[in-house]
């Protein structure tokens, strides 16, 4: 018996949401007198699969294959149910993102496995399995139990330390045996801005909202995002105004972040846009209204004027 | 062409959350009841690609009690053709994709949310995908007919791309997928009396996970106002107190 993680790459790198999966899944593993093993699909450089024993996984199983450099959902989904099938695998552990939504669910089905996403800590128990996820968009938690022979998780961002246990894991090369006609989804076009902090992996995101008054006035944003090298958020109402992209729009609706820290300008806080944003660890709110519902989320905040606040925190930043 | 349409039935988004029975259930009393906003989104959509020609029908279907007929009628109000509500209560995602499984097989599209915003399951749509043996994609935030294809937009992390993918297929959707959701009129709510609502018998089917346990987070420590003079102390604090910078 095992514990399978699947580790995403991007354009052939993991990243800490992969090693965050590693070191979680390890911490189950101790205490289960289980081993890890991870699966990695697509071309990645053996340097970047040897980082994943660091952080606890035994053995890699190296899905050399470029048909997975995109998502198809059936074949993905058919590949790592195989790697599960052939670990003897109890528990299969994805990230709580875009990839880990589309896969999860369809491998539970191939393993007649239960499924809890949005997993936020350590298992409560193993036997019975039971773990704790967010429910009504975070304005509650579940204790969840899963019933069936195997388990399958997907894993909240930012729930567990990256822990390195300086320990080294074996590659193998695995083939899941899957073939063309599983692939069903043919790429026309991918659109990416490159060399931009990822919304999913920020440990810090500075969000603006209409308090902002327009899309020019975000060049303090991007120099105070750029200083702490964190990632770019917005209310709903900022991209539905075409100010900023609905890719950076977080909230219920949106994107669902859970970073370190994180900065809301000229954000009222409503119940929706905290809902996506309310895991956040350290949350920042500057609002020139001391009513605003954002300061009850907040834990630091200032009631000001975010033209006067934004350039003292980039000079205070940059005096670091 | 048929498409079906998921709806998820959930307390109005916002809804104080309390619970009854030692935590053990959610108090359902006062709370006024909506379609997912996702499902209504899709719903949207479904009903643009209709008007737009090649669609010949769209159904909504619905596990859940006759609570729940309210929500369906309101998707009819605002244009789906009929509906079908499988007549059980919805605890657990397998036990509900193993009850939608047995009417969506029929339809050429199938549009689910991502996520029901109650439990959050993340879990029906490609629960049901692969039930069916169809193809889905996932995060999708635009979707147009192509022949017997589907040309769809997908989300992927720092942007979005465009795939084309062979029916049947399930796609599971999100923010983008229309703009607004439409508010049912009043010819429209007048005709949904007349719309057929059928009810189906559940098939056995088991629950493979189980809520044992409710709570509400931990109130948060009040936060530390600081004065606009003083906002680089803000850093500061972050810096030496909190420790995340
Ligand atoms: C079903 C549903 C889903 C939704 N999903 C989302 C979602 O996912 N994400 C989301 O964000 N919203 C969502 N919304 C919208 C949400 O209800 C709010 O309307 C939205 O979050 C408000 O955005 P805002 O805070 O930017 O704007 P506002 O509410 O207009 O707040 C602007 C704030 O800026 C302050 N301000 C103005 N000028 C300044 C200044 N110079 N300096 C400092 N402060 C200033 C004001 O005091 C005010 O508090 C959803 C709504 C519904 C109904
Ligand atoms: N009881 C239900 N009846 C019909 N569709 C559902 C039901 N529960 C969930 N769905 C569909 O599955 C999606 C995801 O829900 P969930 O997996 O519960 O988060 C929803 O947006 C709906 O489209």
């Amino acid at each position: 018996m095992s514990i399978l993680v699947y580790t995403e790459n991007w354009d052939g790198k993991f990243k800490n949401l992969s090693f965050e999966l590693v070191s979680y899944a390890h911490a189950i593993a101790k205490e289960m007198n289980s081993t890890v093993t991870a699966v990695s699909l697509g071309k990645v450089s053996d340097d970047d699969l040897m980082k994943l024993g660091k952080y606890g996984a035994t053995k890699v199983l190296n899905v050399d294959d470029e048909r997975y450099n995109s998502i198809d959902n059936r074949a993905t989904a058919k590949a790592i149910a195989s790697a599960a099938k052939s670990e003897d695998s109890s528990i299969v552990i994805f990230a709580n993102n875009n990839v880990g939504k589309a896969i999860a669910p369809r491998t539970a089905i191939k393993l007649d496995a239960g499924l809890v996403s949005g997993v936020t800590a350590l298992p409560l128990s193993i036997n019975p399995f039971v773990v704790k996820k967010k429910v009504f968009t975070s304005k509650a938690i579940a204790n969840v139990q899963i019933n069936s022979d195997i388990k399958v998780i997907t894993l909240a961002q930012n729930s567990y330390d990256i822990i390195d246990l300086g320990q080294s894991a074996t590659i193998e090369t695995y083939d899941p045996g899957i073939v063309d006609t599983d692939f069903s989804t043919s790429v026309i076009e991918t659109n990416k801005v490159s060399g931009k902090v990822l919304l999913s992996d920020a440990e810090i995101v500075v969000s603006g909202g209409r308090g902002m008054k327009s899309a020019d006035n975000w060049g303090g944003l991007e120099e105070l995002a750029d200083l702490l090298g964190a990632g770019l958020a917005c209310s709903r109402p900022v991209s539905d105004e075409g100010w900023r992209s609905h890719s950076e729009h977080v909230g219920q609706t949106g994107v669902m972040i859970a970073p370190n820290l994180y900065f809301a300008f000229g954000i009222s806080g409503a119940i929706q846009h905290l809902g996506g944003v309310s895991s956040s660890k350290v949350i920042v709110a500057v609002n020139k209204d001391p009513e605003a519902p954002i300061f009850e989320a907040a834990d630091y905040g200032i009631v000001g004027d975010v033209n006067v606040v934004i350039p003292e925190f980039i000079e205070a930043v940059k005096a670091l | 062409m048929k498409i079906l349409v998921l709806i998820s039935n959930v307390p109005d988004t916002t809804t104080k959350i309390r619970f009854t029975g030692n935590n053990t259930a959610f108090d359902d009393s006062g709370v006024q009841w909506i379609i997912n906003p996702w499902d209504e989104l899709a719903l949207t959509r479904a009903l643009e690609l209709k008007e737009a020609g090649g669609v010949d029908k769209i159904t909504v279907a619905n596990v859940g009690e006759k609570s729940t007929e309210a929500t369906l009628r309101k998707a009819l109000a605002v244009g789906a053709d009929d509906a079908i509500r499988i007549n059980t209560t919805a605890n657990d995602a397998f036990y509900v994709a193993t009850q939608l499984a047995e009417v969506a097989k029929d339809y050429e599209l199938i549009l689910a949310g991502i996520e029901a915003s109650d439990y959050n399951g993340n879990a029906v749509g490609g629960m049901l995908a692969e039930m069916l043996d169809y193809n889905s994609v996932s995060a999708v935030s635009g979707i147009d007919l192509d022949g017997s294809d589907f040309k769809v937009t997908r989300e992927v992390d720092g942007g979005y791309q465009v795939v084309s993918i062979g029916g049947p297929l399930l796609a599971i959707v999100q923010k983008g997928i229309a703009k607004e959701p439409r508010i049912p009129a009043m010819r429209g709510i007048m005709m949904a009396r007349k719309k057929p609502l059928n009810i189906n018998e559940p098939v056995e089917g088991i629950d493979k996970t189980q809520i044992i346990k409710f709570e509400l987070p931990p109130p948060k420590a009040a936060c530390k106002l600081i004065d606009e003079e003083n906002a680089k102390e803000v850093i500061t604090l972050l810096h030496e107190e909190a420790k995340v910078l």
